[in-house]
């Protein structure tokens, strides 16, 4: 970073067991930015060092109402935050804070899960549209219309 | 001590049901489960439906093995600590999850090196012993690759 300029703002989002995994293998990307994480476990704010950490209720598409809840508190934070760039590795809580995020004119990345080797995530090829970098972990999945492969979590 | 876990999403009762049936066939009391909450409750071992984060990592630490879905949390979870982990993937067809993912994903870290794939309750019987003698193909680091970092990194500098 040049003197002069300021750090950029990061959001940081996923949900819960091995999208929480994915985000802290990538994390170290994020160190020179000011960074703040949003996820569903509260206990998973031992993991970030002191840095800002939000959570969220968990929600599966099954429940309409945990949904609209998650994602109205997710509207709060980036409302809050104003972060310049929205990076999630999904699921849920990932795809609502990209559409946020493009309201803001933040930038976004979604990171599809390492588990999705032979086919996107539903929530992957959804929020694909709204990543301006739209990232697999598998190579064979990437292509012009897709996500770009830049490498995996491990 | 071999810990055995099922995430924290669903329940993997034909998982509990087949270690079950092998520590009371083994005479093992060495097991340790984190189950969810299903309709099947071990009897040949303890368990509890969920564990914090630190507990899990504590139990992760102190097992000599892992047995558990085919989670990527776990997974990676295992190979950061250079554990073996045998896996029995979810199957959507019986309603474990949504659909099969788990088994690409085992398949994939499978032909790695870094963990040992049962894909029926008599292969995960059988393999069992294998983990006393497997050891995973590499132990990995605790970030991504330099390659996805860089990535993500010039991504936010010039955003």
């Amino acid at each position: 970073m040049r003197k002069g300029e300021r750090h950029k703002t990061v959001l940081a989002v996923s949900s819960g067991g091995g999208h929480w995994v994915e985000l802290m293998r990538i994390a170290p990307a994020l160190d020179d930015a000011d960074v703040a994480f949003v996820t569903v476990q509260r206990e998973y704010a031992d993991d970030v060092g002191g840095r800002r950490f939000y959570v969220v209720n968990d929600a599966t598409r099954w429940n309409k109402l945990a949904v609209a809840l998650m994602a109205l508190r997710l509207l709060v934070i980036i409302l809050w935050e104003r972060p310049d760039v929205v990076i999630t590795t999904g699921a849920a809580p990932g795809y609502f804070a990209l559409r946020f995020g493009r309201w803001i004119k933040a930038k976004t990345v979604w990171l599809d899960s390492i588990a999705n080797a032979e086919e996107l995530s539903m929530s992957g090829r959804i929020a694909g549209r709204y990543a301006d970098l739209w990232l697999t972990q598998w190579p064979d999945l990437a292509g012009d219309e897709g996500p770009e492969f830049a490498g995996a979590v491990l | 001590m071999i810990f055995v876990t099922v995430g924290h999403q669903m329940p993997f009762d034909r998982l509990i049901r087949v270690l079950d049936a092998w520590a009371e066939r083994e005479g093992r009391a060495d097991l340790f489960g984190q189950i969810g909450e299903g309709e099947y409750w071990p009897s040949y071992f303890p368990a509890a439906p969920f564990l914090t984060p630190a507990q899990f990592q504590e139990r992760m630490q102190r097992s000599d093995a892992i047995v558990s879905h085919a989670g990527t949390g776990t997974i990676i979870a295992a190979l950061q600590l250079g554990k073996p982990i045998l896996v029995l993937p979810r199957r959507a067809d019986l309603g474990e999850t949504r659909n099969d993912h788990q088994f690409a994903t085992a398949d994939h870290f499978e032909r790695a090196g870094y963990i040992l794939v049962a894909r029926s309750e008599a292969e995960l019987a059988a393999k069992m012993d294998d983990l006393r003698t497997f050891s995973p193909s590499a132990h990995l680091g605790d970030k991504a690759s330099p390659e996805l970092l860089n990535r993500i990194r010039a991504f936010i500098t010039a955003a």
